[in-house]
């Protein structure tokens, strides 16, 4: 029993490449789990704005509203970034740096006023965001709307306070104070009615004007009814802020094209990294690589036909597979033509990529599990969109992510599937730069084959 | 002692002068020369880790010697690995038309069907060489070799695993290659065939090359120890312990 404890220890020692693999992994994995739990959504990164005058009071129907209360209740749920201007607003937010820009114009408060007044006009925010990926832009959407509908919750509430207040007195009587003025006796409709029965009682039977007077009781009297219900519905004004939304940067593709994408591209990946990886460890693994190396093909040549081989497949799965899923989403056949160089470019990257890893490995199971282990991190690293952690943090993921072709790959296939994605030149020239690294690594690797 | 090479022949095929490969710390091979003419049918003995598969490798061009050289004045070298190198999925007939078509060789369906026919395989082209016993992979492994008819055909302990019918065929066929100018040159551990098919023997022991001449000249330069003419495999292994191997 303990020998046999001892010669699998030994036997990992001697495969540090796996050992390693076998440590760092659940060490990653946990971090980013971690991290997508603790980093994740909750605490969004907000450049903030206010243009409003430092010292205007808002006062909505008497009652002081605090501003930087409201203030910085909001920066507790988002995580503010002041800047001093829209334009380092527009910035920060086309680098990326925050997932967007909440602007308070200066004219927010007066509008705000005048909600309770009789003339309203609709206070507008101003909303800057960067919608280069679709879970991003969804992001950014939901974190607005959240954000606004509690503020407009707060302010339809004070609003219709007032209102009722109003309502109120013009119901049952009261004290009316208008623009300073003296209290106004305001009479109300309840009595009124009851004023005007009193008077119909008083009138003789066969007077002409009972009918004219019954006519203004039923209106009161109707009134009153109806006009007790609208403090309920006042109360349901639910949007009294608007939002003017503009997109600082990139032109979003739906989220369907996007989930094909992300779909296709993973199946791309897995495909053609595990196929190349385990075919070129293969060619060792039968003894074949020495024969066929020396005269019959050079190293370079059968590291070719490896990546030729990753590509045709990779090719013919995902174009089966996008038909597949054309028969349940509409998927716009007549970028087809870009659909090809994108695959092919996404493939020769995971088929150069798994060359190199299949180089390394130099056993096909190995090999097949060094590929599953490095891809699946890397292509959940590269779904993490920009803004939803901290901007240090998110320049290494970058780093990290454009160094493995998943996310030039997913950027192809994006651009390609859809006119709304970001650019296909881009994602293929860096893809070739890609092939042509791990088409590097690849060949020295290969050199310790024999 | 060690034996001075005889000069290299005018119509050496192959001329090999002071191979050295070093794997780490380990000196795999010393300072190994020789020379064989075509026709030339050389054997490599010496005892396990001497450094046979690593000089038929470097002949072979699989691995690059740490210094010395290797001239090839003509053709291409043949090579058959001391551990299959075919693929196991593949069947028996789909391995030999790969390689024959790598090896461009003109009729390959021909040499398909004459190398099923020299490896008495023909019953199992259909089969998957993985599935086939070990002597009968080594045999399609030879077959491979054979392939491309070279100048110089290197076999590493061919005929380990073989049965002996397949073994006389074997040596049938690789002589009739050198009658008809092939080099030959083979490692093994059967001396019994050193003696019976090499002209010459190459021994190396730790990486050195002991001995290079006639099978003649090696029995004269281990004299038996005692009185009645010993056997070449008992003159071998006292050669080696003589020099301390
Ligand atoms: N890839 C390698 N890495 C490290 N050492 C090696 C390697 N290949 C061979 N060696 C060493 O080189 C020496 C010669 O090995 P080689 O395989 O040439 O011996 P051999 O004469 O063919 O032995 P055998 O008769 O057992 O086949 C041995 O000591 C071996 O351990
Ligand atoms: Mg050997």
């Amino acid at each position: 029993m303990r020998w046999l404890l001892l010669k699998d220890l030994q036997i990992m020692r001697r495969s540090p490449l796996l050992t390693a693999l076998l440590i760092v992994y659940p060490i990653v994995i946990a971090v980013l789990i971690g991290f997508a739990l603790s980093r994740g959504p909750d605490k969004p990164r907000v450049a903030f704005l206010n243009e409003v005058p430092a010292d205007t009071p808002l006062n909505v129907g008497g009652e002081e509203f605090d501003l930087a209360g409201a203030r910085s209740e909001l920066c507790e749920r988002i995580e503010c970034v002041p800047v001093s201007s829209e334009e380092e607003a527009r910035q920060k937010v086309e680098s990326g740096d925050v997932l967007g820009a909440l602007i308070l114009p200066a004219d927010l408060v007066d509008k705000l006023q005048t909600l309770a007044g009789l003339n309203p006009e609709s206070p507008t925010v101003k909303v800057l965001v960067n919608e280069e990926d679709p879970i991003k832009a969804g992001l950014v959407d939901d974190r607005i709307s959240a954000l606004l509908a509690t503020a407009n919750l707060r302010i339809s509430q004070e609003v219709s306070d007032v209102s009722t207040t109003y309502l109120q007195i013009l119901l049952n009587g009261g004290d009316f104070s208008f623009l300073g003025d003296e209290g106004l006796k305001v009479l109300g409709l309840r009595e009124s009615e009851s004023i005007l029965r009193d008077v119909r009682g008083e009138l003789p039977a066969d007077s002409p004007d009972l009918e004219r007077l019954d006519s203004v009781i039923r209106f009161s009297h109707l009134a009153a009814e109806n006009l007790s219900v609208a403090g309920e519905l006042l109360s349901s004004v639910s949007q009294p802020i608007l939002v003017d939304k503009e997109v600082v940067s990139g032109d979003t593709p739906s989220l369907d094209t996007f989930a094909i994408a992300v779909a296709a591209t993973i199946t791309l990946m897995f495909v053609t990294v595990l196929l190349v990886a385990g075919s070129l460890a293969l060619e060792r693994e039968e003894n074949a690589f020495a024969r066929l190396t020396r005269g019959l093909v050079s190293k370079t040549a059968l590291l070719g036909e490896k990546i030729l081989l990753g590509v045709v497949v990779a090719l013919a799965v995902t174009l089966l597979m996008l038909a597949g899923l054309g028969l349940f989403v509409e998927l716009d056949w007549g970028r087809f033509g870009l659909w090809i160089p994108a695959i092919l470019a996404g493939g020769a990257g995971f088929a150069a990529f798994g060359a190199a890893i299949g180089g390394a490995a130099r056993e096909v199971r190995a090999a097949s599990l060094l590929a599953f282990m490095v891809s699946l991190p890397v292509a959940f690293l590269s779904l993490i969109p920009s803004g939803t952690v901290a901007p240090g943090l998110y320049d290494v993921i970058s780093v990290v992510t454009a160094a493995f072709p998943f996310d030039p790959a997913l950027r192809a296939l994006t651009g390609a599937l859809d006119a709304g994605g970001p650019s296909i030149g881009i994602a293929i020239v860096h893809l070739a730069i890609l092939v042509v690294a791990y088409g590097a690594l690849a060949r020295v690797a290969v050199r310790r084959f024999v | 002692m060690t034996a001075s090479p005889p000069a290299p022949p005018a119509d050496a095929a192959i001329d090999a002068v002071g191979l050295t490969k070093r794997f780490g710390d380990r000196t795999a091979l010393d300072g190994v020369g020789f020379a064989a003419a075509a026709g030339d049918v050389l054997a490599v003995i010496g005892p396990n880790g001497a450094g046979k598969t690593t000089l038929l490798s470097l002949l072979a061009g699989i691995r690059e010697p740490d210094a010395g050289e290797i001239h090839l004045p003509r053709g291409e070298v043949g090579f058959v690995p001391q551990q299959a190198a075919l693929y196991r999925r593949l069947t028996v007939a789909e391995n030999l038309r790969l390689f024959a078509r790598l090896e461009e060789v003109a009729d390959v369906e021909a040499t398909v069907e004459r190398m099923l026919e020299q490896t008495g395989l023909g019953d199992r082209r259909d089969d998957q060489a993985g599935t086939l016993s070990g002597g009968n992979q080594q045999r399609i492994n030879i077959a491979i070799g054979l392939l491309s008819d070279p100048a110089v055909l290197l076999l590493d302990e061919p005929s380990t695993g073989l049965d002996p019918r397949q073994r006389g065929r074997l040596w049938e066929f690789v002589l009739g290659l050198a009658g008809r100018g092939t080099t030959v040159i083979f490692s093994t551990h059967n001396i019994a065939e050193a003696e019976r098919y090499a002209g010459r023997v190459l021994v190396i022991a730790d990486g050195q090359g002991l001995f290079d001449g006639p099978i003649a000249e090696f029995h004269a330069a281990a004299p038996a120890a005692g009185t009645e003419a010993a056997d070449f495999e008992s003159a071998f292994v006292r050669f080696l312990a003589e020099r301390g191997h």
